[in-house]
């Protein structure tokens, strides 16, 4: 019962304000707005009218590229990177950030992207998998995943790839164990874990700025 | 025959950079997106569908549900056009207003982009007529009826229930919950209808040539007017084997809408919509004579399936071939119950029945005052107890030495609570896995080009075990061509018909393809090799194939390395940019006279916290006889993967749902546990690695199911070894321990 009343409240919520830009907003826009908006509303389409009005301008920076968008305020930053950008490198494993296959960096820190909106990184830097190498040279954890087998179908790993690069600039790769507690957030049904380890514990062990 | 040393994973980079492709990443001009709704009930018919406010939401194309639906030809002809290899009529989506189980697919939008799909879904609603419904599986045998139809009968050898005679006996009853596959790829299906007749399908399969009969089927397409695409399988375990219904209802979405349509399912849909391995509550009656032959076995399992498709898997088997015992009694049931249908999950109904069996052989062992391992070597099988028929090759012996000398199985102290390492109790315990070995038909195709580089091609999946990998090993062995010149294409029904990815035949029947077409590739270039001048004597026309050695791109004279000529010279000299050799593949006759097993044994140490009863797997060992090792590396891979799955299934795994709705509680990775690597050892997986050139000529057997069969017995074991509770219901969670 109670979900259905918090689904009945939501709907009300939209409908308001469905209705306002149906009133309002449609009426006395209508004068300034594009062309496609009028012709919209001249479809008696208001629902598709007031969509336009929805969308946000973005700017942010994605492996290094500037991108000016315009997006609706619910979209995720995952989303955003693998409908929109075509960067499907970061992974939908689950939608509900219990899973880590999504996970990016944020200026420079791991977060998990199907959590984030799209919106509100503007100005921002996002690196993904499809940034971790320097052109044909492979950043040493994409070489260490490989060599040591760190996974089997592939899905997961630039999430744990993404995720094994912020542990160690954590200071969180100091041992074994270590590294099974902070990669915990990265799930691979294929079982890649122990050959996952063994490259971060390879990656950190040589040391350097990764 | 050898195989090059390079053991990287072909598709490693590509999978490293995010280059790889999986279902729903490729790029398909205008796509739309689609998003299934649910019912809400579990049991009863939809009287009313308001679907208009969902149809007026911005972006919406299409609200197909069964009042608007356009026709699939298969359903009209009644049957079950998509049927995994189960009985029933099969569910037809939006084929009608009956509701079978909860959060089956009762509409589909499909919208201009994912978010306005996903709003305009919420906006569906629909008004039942609402009946009883039954999810509690403690019913089967009560209110719930077992069904006549199970594929699985009684099974008698010797004397009915021949272990109540025994003088030491074992009674127990043992439950394996839902377990769901849960691959990391969420289920997804791309639709593009080019014309009335002809579809391109991007589809998250183990079997494109599998999908493509299902597709086939229920559109009544044509071979050639279906394409099913799957160059990247992100996991799974048995999920991905047959065709489901939101992969239909894509293809009904593509053809109401003229557009292409994508449709990903979303976790929660992850448990409802593509299978589970089913609740199976299993007895075991197990009588042994006072020096440790086992006189008989009686091995009962009632399951679980949908109202509308019968499930069956082998989980009683395992207790009428592992062990030899004079009588032996199975008894298998299936019950229907307001779900949808289970299917295979990784190492099926051989993993539900081990855990019993080998849980009940450790019990045993107690009671015996013997060994595990000694018990189970006075009742080894010398030939298949079923039917005498003599092993193609069986090391499970070398297996048993393998594994326990490696863990140090004979140091520890057997007497239940008598290890410990600081507060935590400390356990030693192994099962044995066992699952045949089969070869099924495939075909393959080899060319090789001008410039020596080699593409092979089979209409195979790669669900993520390295079937790539073990291709290219295969043909770059026989051709003596680098691995890195060798292309091994997949994943393409187009393609020559490969075999789907199961039941651990992939190897065994791909790789003898592959073995077969570069063989047969090598002859062709052995032919053109004898008319060369090189080579040219008067004995040089009576050489045979195997008296040339192929190395390193060069084709020479096993009894005279120096004359030599490169594949690219060879090619050139003759006019010829490219040669291909197509061939198909099958099991032997020769084999028919015989019976084939992979074995796994894992040996487990486990720490259990006596005061919170939190279970810490500390070590693993796994010793496996899975014939020749083709790919070490992928393959130890792929046997610490079953091992991580086994973690899960003796520990955390388990579906729940709500008896009073029929809904699923825990429908997702918070609730529904899985292993992490905070749960996970390091793993040592070892192998015998003995060809059985029986079976077929490249000598392996298969891994990927039993690396997982007989973990769960083997924690289990553990546990009782460290805290003297046997725990018989799975997960073994800390609550059933404190």
């Amino acid at each position: 019962m109670a979900q259905q009343k918090s689904c009945s409240e939501n709907e009300s919520l939209h409908y308001a304000r469905r209705k306002f830009f149906k009133q309002s907003t449609l009426l006395t826009a209508l004068a300034l707005t594009p062309p496609s908006l009028i012709k919209a509303a001249g479809d008696n389409l208001d629902e598709k009218a007031s969509a336009l009005f929805e969308k946000q301008s973005l700017e942010i920076e994605v492996n290094g590229k500037k991108h000016q968008l315009s997006v609706e305020p619910r979209v995720t930053l995952l989303d955003l990177l693998r409908e929109q950008l075509h960067l499907t490198g970061s992974k939908k494993g689950c939608d509900y950030g219990q899973c880590g296959a999504c996970t990016v960096h944020i200026n420079g820190k791991r977060v998990l992207s199907c959590m984030s909106l799209a919106i509100m990184q503007d100005g921002k830097k996002i690196t993904t998998i499809e940034g971790l190498a320097k052109g044909d040279e492979l950043h040493p954890m994409q070489q260490a995943f490989i060599k040591h087998d760190g996974f089997q179908c592939g899905y997961c790993t630039p999430g744990q790839i993404m995720s094994a690069v912020a542990c160690i600039n954590e200071g969180h790769a100091n041992n074994e164990d270590d590294i099974r507690q902070n990669m915990s957030g990265n799930i691979c049904r294929c079982g890649a874990y122990p050959n996952i380890v063994d490259a971060i514990m390879e990656v950190k062990q040589k040391g350097g700025t990764i | 025959m050898g195989y090059f040393d390079d053991d990287d994973r072909v598709n490693g980079k590509a999978i490293v950079t995010g280059k790889a492709k999986f279902i729903a990443e490729h790029e398909v001009a205008n796509v739309t997106h689609g998003v299934i709704v649910g019912s809400t009930i579990a049991k009863g018919s939809i009287t009313a569908m308001d679907t208009k406010t969902a149809e007026r939401a911005p972006g919406v194309l299409a609200v197909i549900t069964h009042l608007n639906s356009p026709t699939v030809p298969g359903y009209d002809a009644g049957g079950n056009p998509v049927k995994g290899p189960t009985g029933g009529k099969g569910f037809q989506v939006f084929n009608g207003p009956a509701i079978y189980f909860n959060g089956q697919p009762i509409a589909l939008v499909v919208a201009d982009t994912f978010e306005r799909a996903t709003y305009a879904a919420s906006l569906v609603k629909s008004q039942y007529q609402k009946n009883e419904h039954t999810t509690n599986f403690d019913e089967a045998g009560k209110s719930v009826v077992a069904l006549e139809d199970a594929r699985y009968k009684d099974n008698i050898r010797g004397e009915v229930d021949g272990y109540k005679n025994a003088p030491v006996k074992i009674e127990a009853e043992y439950v394996v919950p839902i377990e769901v596959h849960n691959p990391m790829e969420l289920h997804a299906t791309i639709a593009l209808w080019e014309g009335d007749d002809k579809v391109i399908v991007y589809e998250k399969t183990q079997g494109v040539k599998s999908s493509q009969r299902s597709i086939m089927n229920a559109f009544k397409l044509k071979e050639e007017n279906v394409r099913v695409y799957a160059p990247f399988v992100g996991g799974g375990f048995g999920s991905a084997l047959r065709t489901w219904p939101h992969a239909i209802a894509a293809l009904i979405g593509a053809k109401k809408t003229g557009k292409p349509v994508k449709l990903v399912l979303s976790r929660d849909q992850m448990f409802t919509m593509v299978g589970y391995r089913p609740f199976t509550k299993q007895k075991i009656g197990i009588g042994a004579t006072a020096d440790g032959k086992l006189l008989g076995i009686t091995h009962e399992a009632d399951s679980i399936t949908s109202m509308y498709e019968v499930f069956n898997e082998r989980s009683v088997d395992v207790s009428r071939f592992l062990y030899a015992c004079p009588n032996v009694t199975t008894r298998y049931h299936v019950y229907p119950f307001n779900v949808s249908t289970p299917t295979w999950m990784r190492g099926p109904g051989e993993a539900t029945g081990t855990f019993a069996l080998e849980s009940a052989l450790d019990e045993l062992s107690y009671a015996l005052n013997l060994d595990p391992i000694e018990l189970r070597l006075r009742n080894y099988a010398e030939t298949d107890p079923q039917n005498g028929k003599p092993y193609s090759s069986k090391f499970l012996k070398e297996a048993y030495q393998l594994g326990a000398d490696k863990i140090g199985w004979k140091n520890r102290d057997s007497k239940p609570l008598s290890m410990k390492e600081g507060e935590w109790m400390v356990g030693y315990g192994m099962g044995t896995g066992v699952f045949g070995a089969g070869r099924g038909t495939a075909k393959a195709l080899a060319r090789i080009f001008a410039d020596g580089t080699l593409l092979v091609q089979s209409a195979v999946s790669d669900s993520g075990p390295g079937t790539a990998t073990a291709m290219t090993k295969i043909a770059s062995g026989i051709m003596g061509i680098p691995g890195n010149k060798v292309t091994f294409e997949l994943g393409d029904s187009s393609l020559p018909p490969g075999p789907t990815q199961g039941g651990s035949t992939t190897t065994s029947t791909l790789g003898s393809a592959v073995y077969d077409v570069s063989m047969a590739l090598k002859n062709k270039l052995v032919e053109l090799a004898k008319e060369n001048s090189i080579f040219h004597t008067t004995e040089i026309h009576s050489a045979k194939a195997e008296d040339f050695v192929l190395e390193n791109g060069n084709i020479m004279l096993a009894s005279n390395r120096n004359k030599k000529i490169s594949y690219t010279d060879l090619l050139k000299q003759n006019n010829l940019n490219q040669l291909e050799v197509t061939e198909e593949s099958k099991g032997n006759e020769e084999m028919k006279k015989y019976v084939a097993y992979s074995y796994a044994v894992h040996f487990v140490k486990v720490l259990v916290h006596p005061a919170t009863g939190v279970v810490k797997i500390n070590r693993v060992v796994t010793a496996t006889d899975g014939g020749k090792i083709i790919s070490p590396k992928t393959a130890e891979s792929q046997m610490i993967g079953g091992v991580v799955g086994g973690i899960g299934m003796a520990l955390m795994e388990e579906g729940v749902i709500d008896n009073r709705y029929g809904r699923w509680v825990n429908n997702n990775f918070a609730d529904y546990h899985v292993p992490v690597h905070a749960d996970v050892p390091h793993i040592e997986a070892l192998f015998v690695n003995k060809p059985d050139l029986i079976l077929n000529p490249t000598g392996a057997k298969g891994i990927g199911e039993v690396a997982l069969i007989g973990f769960a017995a083997a924690v289990a074991n553990a546990i009782y070894h460290a805290t003297g509770k046997r725990i018989r219901e799975l997960p073994i969670t800390p609550d059933k321990l404190i």
